[in-house]
């Protein structure tokens, strides 16, 4: 790890031919590898605004609800635990940093620190489920679900002695959608970052070459990006 | 005597490279996994084709039981589901791809000068994705198809008893086939460009592809929501479009058109991205007003998000809403007759070659004009209310997609045939096909316009006998239209059997496109080609880039 600060590498060697395969990563329609891991990110880049207008159509359909029954949506939300909402997100930001420190020792090649920050992320990302699976499965418990699975009024008295307002049910709808699907996401970041340790491990990366890592890490923080809009507009509304 | 011999001495390691992109890999294996997005774009092409047949006999069927008032050859009930995948087909299986994945995919990163688009596996995974979402459409169809038209407007589709989820969720999976490949081509565009192919170089039809992608990355995200959300509320109840748990139907129609308007200009900007190609190639001449096409594709894709409300006009929006919408979908125009004067101010002492393609493309100017302007008459609020659900908006939006989209991309198909194929097809048959296409189509259509804007209500099974005069017409025309059809089917058959080996150039275009062999070797260029001039420069372009013959016969002529 002598001359590790120094990410210069990849531009000079490969100028030429667009054609040759100096590189065993470089796809043969790039110039050379600055170029191709460019092309990678700014795809990603695009990847997120999808996602972020993908979560948009429940932004907003939570926007209406909230803003047509303040009310309901304050009462409903006290159902929700806010310690495990906050201890998830701590969890959260934590494993954005990891993520990020992860793709800082892959880009100075140090293959060893690379795979613990990849492996601190993934147990970060394991916490999270755990800490949801138990909130689910508590909402489960007291009816608390969307649609016509909601049963929480009829046994509300026997549990709390609060009633609920008419209609939490829409709260809880909207909950599990957005909820749910960061849920999804999260997993789908887990498979993500699973495959990009893989590849470490298997010793894929270099200093030259470290692009499956960046745009992992740059998923992840999508993950938590969400979260981070998702935990107080559910769990703190004012 | 193989043509791509004659291009330039190899530089290329790799000799695979250099071979006719047909014959590089042998065997079905290697199509199916292969990463070049000219095979990619091929696939694609036999797939969109296939949905445009089957899309086209439900359209027959549809006519057909409609020549006569009441039942004609099936019940309502059958006739609701046979409409819905008329729309649901066309629009997502065929139209929606057809220009950008199939002939986008193959002549795209060519423009460019790329050797392939920006994430070849990507493109392979998107034409999959493709393909596992028709499966399920497919799926809807045989498990009971689905009556709810292509717009699965709540509380109908919520409640209806046919097989919705299965079609929701299978226009779910195609969403994201068509993210993939707006993603793909985006970054393709920016990073991909051979060395002296600046912004204002960019052919237009890509300048056309670049606008489509982005609207193809911004609104799919939001179909795919909303579309999970009609799952969730079929499976789970969920509420939020039914009013009588809280929520809202009416919020179905504004996610549902926040993705379906912008969608509209998913299937037309590409078609108005081929014919900017045709007019110049066919008229000799530099294309008139380039940079003003250009940026009237991406305000198309801007004003495309802001118009969804006028889909609206009559579900319950505020007034003042509707009139913003109203006035918004006015601002359309503007980009739209930038365009359609400035193919007009092309042709306009130009040398203009009479080719099918040409043909296709002027079919093009004129039914793209009559369908943007009745658009107009429907933007317009107090016509609306009468215009609102009658044959009127079929015929509208069939001038704009199919006297638009579809002209543009048989015109389109025909003009890159020979780079695709490497083979020539035959002319005086292509515009026979090309005689009955324009006559049939506007037969049915102009029937629907008479019939609209006396109160024919669209959709409907049945209809009073004053109406049959207008119904049989349109009938009569879509017979025309669909020999038309198999008339160009048997043309390319031909063409693919038995049709003459194509020169590189045979239009003489000065397009990029065109500098490689027909059909390109695999990777496109045996070396990155510089760019120096633009692909309408035809004062600058060399007599042999415009040489329309095989390249030795050039040499011939020379000495």
């Amino acid at each position: 790890m002598s001359s590790a600060t120094t990410t210069e590498a990849p531009k000079a060697a490969e100028s030429g031919h667009g054609s040759g395969h100096h590189h065993p990563f470089l796809a043969h329609h790039f110039d050379n590898p600055v170029h191709q891991f460019d092309s990678a990110k700014l795809g990603m880049w695009i990847f997120i605004a999808t996602e972020i207008l993908m979560f948009g159509g429940l932004f907003v359909a939570y926007g209406i609800f909230r803003g047509q029954e303040p009310e309901m949506f304050h009462q409903a939300h006290e159902r929700l635990d806010k310690i495990m909402g906050a201890v998830n997100t701590v969890v959260l930001l934590f494993s954005s940093l990891t993520a990020a420190l992860a793709v800082r020792q892959s880009q100075v090649g140090d293959r060893k620190g690379t795979t613990r920050w990849l492996v601190i992320t993934l147990i970060c990302a394991c916490i999270f489920l755990v800490v949801k699976f138990f909130e689910y499965q508590h909402k489960f418990h007291d009816g608390l679900l969307p649609g016509h699975y909601f049963t929480a009024h009829l046994a509300q008295h026997a549990h709390h002695g609060h009633t609920l307002p008419y209609r939490a049910h829409m709260f809880f709808a909207l909950y599990f959608m957005m909820t749910g699907l960061h849920g999804v996401h999260v997993l789908l970041g887990m498979g993500v970052l699973s495959w990009v340790l893989k590849k470490n491990l298997a010793g894929d990366f270099s200093k030259q070459y470290f692009t499956p890592v960046e745009i992992g890490a740059l998923y992840w923080h999508l993950v938590d990006l969400v979260w981070i809009y998702l935990f107080p507009l559910l769990y703190l509304v004012g | 005597m193989a043509t791509e011999v004659a291009i330039a001495p190899s530089h290329n390691e790799e000799p695979h490279l250099n071979v006719n992109y047909l014959k590089a890999e042998k065997g079905v294996w290697s199509w199916l996994t292969t990463l070049d997005h000219k095979r990619i774009g091929v696939m694609y092409l036999c797939s969109v084709t296939l949905a445009f047949f089957l899309g086209g006999m439900f359209a027959l069927l549809i006519r057909l039981e409609l020549l006569t008032p009441g039942r004609t050859i099936m019940g309502a009930a059958t006739y609701n589901r046979v409409f819905t995948l008329h729309g649901a087909i066309m629009v997502f299986l065929f139209i929606i791809p057809s220009i950008p994945a199939a002939l986008g995919n193959f002549v795209l990163p060519i423009m460019l000068g790329a050797k392939d688009v920006a994430f070849p596996r990507l493109n392979l995974m998107s034409l999959y994705i493709y393909v596992i979402g028709a499966v399920f459409c497919l799926f809807s169809i045989v498990s009971g198809a689905v009556d709810t038209g292509w717009t699965f407007y709540t509380p109908y589709s919520t409640t209806s008893s046919s097989s919705v989820v299965s079609m929701t969720l299978g226009v779910f999976i195609l969403g994201f086939s068509s993210i993939l490949t707006g993603l793909n081509f985006i970054v393709t565009i920016h990073k991909l460009r051979a060395p002296g192919m600046h912004w204002r170089r960019l052919p237009l039809f890509v300048w056309g592809m670049y606008a489509t992608s982005v609207i193809q990355v911004l609104a799919t995200p939001v179909l795919a929501i909303t579309l999970a959300l009609l799952a969730a509320e079929r499976l789970l109840g969920l509420g939020i479009f039914d009013a009588s748990l809280g929520g809202d139907p009416v919020l179905f129609q504004h996610f549902f058109w926040f993705y379906s308007h912008p969608a509209v200009y998913i299937m037309i900007v590409p078609g108005m991205a081929i014919v900017s190609e045709l007019f110049a190639t066919f008229s000799r001449r530099a294309i008139f007003g380039y940079f003003a096409i250009a940026m009237s594709s991406l305000g198309l894709a801007l004003l495309g998000f802001l118009v969804w409300g006028h889909h609206m006009f009559t579900s319950g929006q505020s007034e003042f809403a509707t009139m913003v919408f109203s006035g918004l979908t006015m601002l359309v125009a503007i980009p739209s007759g930038v365009k359609v004067f400035n193919w007009t101010a092309t042709l306009y002492k130009g040398s203009i070659w009479l080719a099918t393609p040409m043909l296709y493309a002027l079919s093009f100017l004129v039914l793209f004009t009559i369908g943007g302007l009745t658009g107009l008459f429907l933007g317009t609020l107090s016509v609306d209310i009468h215009l609102h659900d009658t044959y009127f908006v079929v015929a509208h939006f069939h001038y704009v997609m199919m006297g638009g989209t579809v002209m543009a991309f048989v015109g389109g198909l025909l003009y890159w045939w020979p780079k695709i194929t490497g083979k020539l097809y035959n002319e005086p048959a292509a515009k026979v096909s090309w005689a009955f296409v324009f006559v049939g189509f506007n037969a049915v259509f102009i029937a629907q316009f008479i019939m609209g804007s006396r109160g024919m209500p669209r959709r409907y099974y049945d209809y009073v006998p004053e109406f049959r005069p207008y119904h049989a017409f349109s009938t009569y025309g879509s017979w025309v239209l669909a020999v038309g059809f198999f008339i160009l089917a048997g043309v390319l058959v031909q063409s693919l059997l038995r049709g003459a080996k194509a020169p590189p150039n045979p239009w003489g275009s000065a397009g990029f496109e065109w500098n490689t062999a027909s059909p390109p070797v695999f990777s496109n260029f045996i070396d990155t080609p510089t760019i120096t001039r633009g692909p309408y420069d035809y004062h600058e372009a060399t007599e042999e880039e415009l040489f329309d013959g095989f390249p030795e016969d050039f040499k011939k002529t020379e000495s």
